[in-house]
This record gives structure tokens, sequence and C-alpha cells, in this order.
């Protein structure tokens, strides 16, 4: 069997052709929504979320199995959107008041949420094993209408972070100035937020909860070596999270392992190996004054404006 | 007469338990060239910041153009000028996409129309054309504030309000501050200044506000030049300790030119 025939086998396959659509969009809209949290130094509100979008899986179960639904876990993945949205409010919230209280209400969030899970889901009759398809991902088991609610998803996570990168961008990089101008800058930290939550639960099912900060910080990572711009940064990061991903899956088809895992790592070892080399592949500047604007005269601040006004120099100096 | 561009009345602000600014009243006339001045701590910045709001106030009244602070208010019209960029976060950011973002505004979530252009135009007028694409995080201290006025003046502001625009700043950048100021001023545009000193701004300033202990110590004419340093007000930054200054006599003396 040739290369060729073994692509077209993989392709025809329609769990593969969902897996691989899936993992595309979250591999696209991850690193989007990480450029965002890394430039606000919320690299870890990743985290955060998954770790209480497990308590919502839970609860959906929960839920599901009071009211006789089949398959129990009908309602696990709006349990989740609910419970990661809620969390990601909260967050942000916590964020806005201040940092020295925030450490702490987040460790609690971040455990709180495991338990919660684990606790729940023992109530709605499950076990610990009906979670670990969650934490660690199965996207060998989306089913069309993960498909769909992925798609969505995505598709509106992509829309608002690239649509409103440069507004996203001026509260991320500078909410001072971003408040003086007038911005809506507490409606712009909760759609960043937001749109961080929608992006763990569809990432959910690709990496696993646990693995969901990953694939949208470590491809900012490794594109923010290279990339000069924050609009570079972001569309390099992109790239990078879809690469990894339909690679990641792509391994998993012909070894046995487990697809999140094989893509964290993939871009992990992508990052080892670029920071490596990269001062030999990145072009070096080409030799110049470093500060062609200065004086090269030492003038000190003190000398010009302790004469007073009439010695300050032509502004043209 | 016209409405003033910044009228507060009452003004009381109160951070971290501590009241930071007490009754102010300003009122700043179209067209004027205010000095705002006060020792370090003395709350300049945090009234700017009030006025701008983004410190919310405890009690009292800010009209921008008329207007209550909020979204109806003429955001567009101000351009505001921080002390610094805030600290580099991870992810590199150009000159061009700073001043980017001082074309978006209240309502106006998108880049308008002809946004490259403007920008590049606003960053060309500060004398870093050149340097457009060039990460913020590796430009020196002066060239950083220098994209800072840029991203104030990209949205063509009637009122520019700068937090001491010249202190540790290298001669060059100094220069185009009092260059920019000193062009729009001609230009009718309404300029708050926050300054340690009135240095190279002296020719330039109608009048200072002089605040101490987040009240108006002072308001009229500035300071004459030449006694600047007898201003109680005054902080020296020679490398020289400071000697106290002695407490007694009259809490304030200010010498008027004639
Ligand atoms: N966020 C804040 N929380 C508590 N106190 C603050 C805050 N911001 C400023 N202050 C205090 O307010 C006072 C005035 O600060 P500021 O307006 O920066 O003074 P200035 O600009 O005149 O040097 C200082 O004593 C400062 O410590
Ligand atoms: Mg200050």
């Amino acid at each position: 069997m040739t290369a060729w025939d073994q692509v077209v086998e993989l392709l025809s396959s329609p769990l593969m052709q969902r897996a691989l659509l899936a993992a595309i969009l979250v591999g696209a809209a991850a690193p989007v929504v990480g450029t965002f949290l890394v430039q606000r130094r919320m690299a870890l509100m990743g985290d955060g979320i998954g770790h209480v979008a497990l308590t919502g899986v839970a609860l959906g179960w929960l839920v599901g199995s009071w009211a006789g639904l089949v398959p129990q876990d009908t309602l696990a993945l709006p349990g989740a959107v609910v419970a990661a949205v809620v969390g990601s409010i909260v967050i942000e919230l916590v964020r806005e008041r201040g940092r020295t209280s925030g450490d702490l209400a987040l460790a609690l969030m971040f455990y709180g949420g495991i338990a919660g899970g684990v606790l729940l889901i023992k109530l709605a009759g499950g076990t610990n094993a009906n979670l670990i398809s969650y934490l660690f991902g199965s996207i060998s088991t989306v089913s069309s209408a993960d498909l769909w609610w992925t798609v969505g998803l995505a598709v509106l996570v992509l829309t608002l972070g690239v649509g409103l990168r440069t507004a996203l961008f001026a509260v991320s990089h500078d909410e001072e100035f971003a408040r003086a101008s007038g911005l809506p800058v507490r409606l712009l930290s909760m759609l960043v937020a937001t749109i961080a939550a929608l992006t763990v639960t569809i990432a959910m099912r690709v990496v696993g909860l646990l693995l969901v900060s990953a694939l949208m910080i470590v491809p900012v990572a490794i594109a923010q070596l290279f990339a000069r711009s924050f609009g570079r940064t972001m569309m390099l990061a992109s790239v990078v999270g879809v690469v990894v991903s339909i690679a990641g899956l792509v391994l998993t088809y012909w070894q046995d392992i487990p697809p999140g895992a094989t893509i964290v790592v993939l871009a992990i070892l992508v990052y080892a190996v670029t920071a490596t080399l990269q001062p030999l592949l990145r072009r070096p500047a080409p030799p110049r004054d470093p500060h062609p604007d200065m004086v090269d005269d030492v003038l000190l601040v003190d000398d010009v404006t302790d004469d007073g006004p009439l010695s300050r120099p032509a502004p043209t100096a | 007469m016209s409405t003033p561009v910044i009228e507060a009345t009452g003004l009381g602000v109160t951070l971290g338990g501590q009241p930071i600014l007490d009754g102010i009243d300003l009122s700043v006339p179209a067209g004027e060239v205010l000095a705002l001045l006060g020792a370090n701590g003395s709350g300049k910045s945090t009234l700017v910041r009030t006025l701008l709001g983004v410190v919310p106030r405890t009690s009292g009244e800010v009209r921008l153009f008329g207007a209550p602070l909020g979204p109806s208010a003429p955001w567009h019209r101000i351009g505001y000028v921080p002390q610094r960029l805030p600290a580099a976060a991870g992810v590199p950011a150009t000159a061009y996409e700073v001043v980017s973002s001082g074309l978006l505004h209240g309502r106006t979530l998108r880049p308008p129309r002809g946004h490259r252009r403007r920008a590049l135009a606003a960053l060309d007028d500060v004398g870093l054309g050149d340097r457009a694409f060039q990460r913020v995080q590796e430009m020196s201290g002066g060239q950083q504030q220098r994209v800072l006025i840029a991203r104030a003046l990209v949205r063509d502001p009637d009122l520019l309000v700068l937090d001491e625009p010249t202190s540790g700043i290298d001669i060059p950048t100094q220069a185009t501050f009092v260059d920019t100021v000193s062009r729009l001023h001609d230009a009718g545009t309404t300029v708050v200044v926050i300054l340690h000193e009135l240095g190279p701004f002296a020719p330039l300033i109608d009048r200072a506000v002089v605040l101490r202990h987040g009240r108006v110590a002072h308001d009229g004419a500035p300071p004459r030049a030449r006694d600047e340093h007898a201003g109680e007000w005054h902080d020296h930054t020679h490398a020289h300790p400071d000697p106290e200054p002695p407490r007694t006599g009259p809490s304030l003396s200010v010498e008027v030119n004639p």
C-alpha cells in the first residue's frame, strides 16, 4: 500500500473526518484566545476554567440521569459550557479587583472544580472512569452533534477574537489608556474571558480539560520567538496550533497512542527545538547605530532647565 | 461664554481607604495650556485619571466638553499620554499596533477607514516613522514615550492630557513634547500637562494649578521661571539630597510675573 493510499484511506473514514475537522478548528481557535491571555498575563486562566468545567460536566451528567436522558452524558457538554463561562467571569472579576487575593481565589477554584466534578459524578451514578475522557480528551468519539457544537463555537470564537482583535489588544495592552478612551473595558475583558471559556469546552474533546491550556499557550510561546508584532504572533500561533493538531491526530491513526497527549507533546517538542535553534534561524539585524536619533554628547537635563527657559536648546536639536 | 473643555466640581477620590483628592474644583477653558504642579504624591496623576474616568470618584461631577463622563462623552476629542507604557507583557507589539489602538474610543471598537495611513502619519510626526514596525518593548524609554504621544495624537484630539512628559526623558524627546504642545496650542488645542518643574514648557504655560495633599493650593498665573526653585511645591531632582523645607511662615507664596 502506497503512502497515498494510506492518506486516502485515512481521509475516507467518517470518524477520522470528524476528528480532523474538530482538531483543525480547535487548533486554530485556541491559540487566538491564548494570545490575549498571555498578553494579559493570565496564561493559567485556561487551566482554571478547565478545572471548573469538570464540575460542569459532572453536573450535566447528574441532571441527565435525573431526567432519564439516554445517553446519560447528553448534557455533559452544555454543562461544561455553563460552568466554564460562569467560572471565567468569576476569575475575571477576581482579577479586576486586584491580584493579592486573586491568587488564592483562583487556587480555590482549581481544586474545587476537580473535587466537585469527582463528587458529583459519583452522585450521578457514574465513576471516575467516566471523567477520564473529559480530562484527557476523546477525539475518536466525536459524534456529529458534538461536531456541530464544535464548529459553531469555534467559528464564534474566531470571529470575535479576530474581528475585535484591535479592541481586545487595546484593553489587554494598556487598560488605563483604554479606560481613558472611553472603551467598554469591562465588557471587553468579560468577552476575552467568555471566549476563553468557550474554547476550553470545545477543546475538551480534542485534548482534554487538563491539557486545554497547553493548546492555547504553547503555540503562542512558539510564535513569539519569531513574530515581531501582536498580529503576526496570533496568526503564526494559530498556524502552529493547526499543524500540531493535525500531525498529532494523524500519528494516532497508525500508532495506538492517545491523541490529546500526543498533540501537546508535539507542541512542546516544537517549542524546545525552535527555542534552541532560534538564534540561528532569526535573520540577523543589520549593524547600525542603535541610537541614531540621540545626541552623541552627554547633555544633562538639569543643565538646561536650571538656567531658565532662554537657554533651552532649539527643539530641532 | 463657550462650554469649558474640562469642568470638575467638588471632586473627591478615596483610594485604598485613604482620601487622595478632596474638594477639587477645576474649569479649563478651550485653548488654554494648563500646568498641573505639585510634589510627588500630591495627587496630580490621580486627578487627571479621575477627570478621564480611569479612577472612580467618590464625590463630585466631571464634564468633558459639556458631557458627563460615560459612553456618551466625546472620547474622540480627548488624547491621553500616561506617564509610561505598562510593563511589557509576553506578546510583542509594534509601535504601529500601539498607535493604532489609539484610533479606538467610546463605542468605536474597530479601526476606522484609513487607519493605517493615520497611524503611520502620527508616528512620522514624532520622528518614529522608520521604526513603526519595531517592537515597542525593544525601544528606549524616550522612544516609547514618543509612541505614547503618537497614540494620543492619532485621533486629532481637541484636549491633550500629558502626565509628566519630561521627567527622566532624553533631551530630543523633551523637545518633541514641547514642539508638539506648542504646535497644538497654536492650532487651538486645549492642553493639560502635569509637570515636575516648568522647565522647557515655561513659555507655553497660560495658567498653573498647584496641588498639595490632594487639594488645590494655587490656581492662577504660572510661577516665575527664574524663581521656580523657590516655590514650595517644587521638587528638586538634583543628585544631592533635599533639605527639609522650613515649615514656618505663610503656607504658600506665589510669585507672579508682572
Ligand atoms: N491605586 C491606589 N491605591 C491607593 N493609593 C493610591 C493609588 N494610586 C495612588 N495612590 C496614592 O495617592 C497619592 C497620590 O498619587 P499620585 O496621584 O500618583 O501623585 P502624583 O502624581 O502627584 O505624584 C499617593 O500618596 C499614592 O500613594
Ligand atoms: Mg504622577
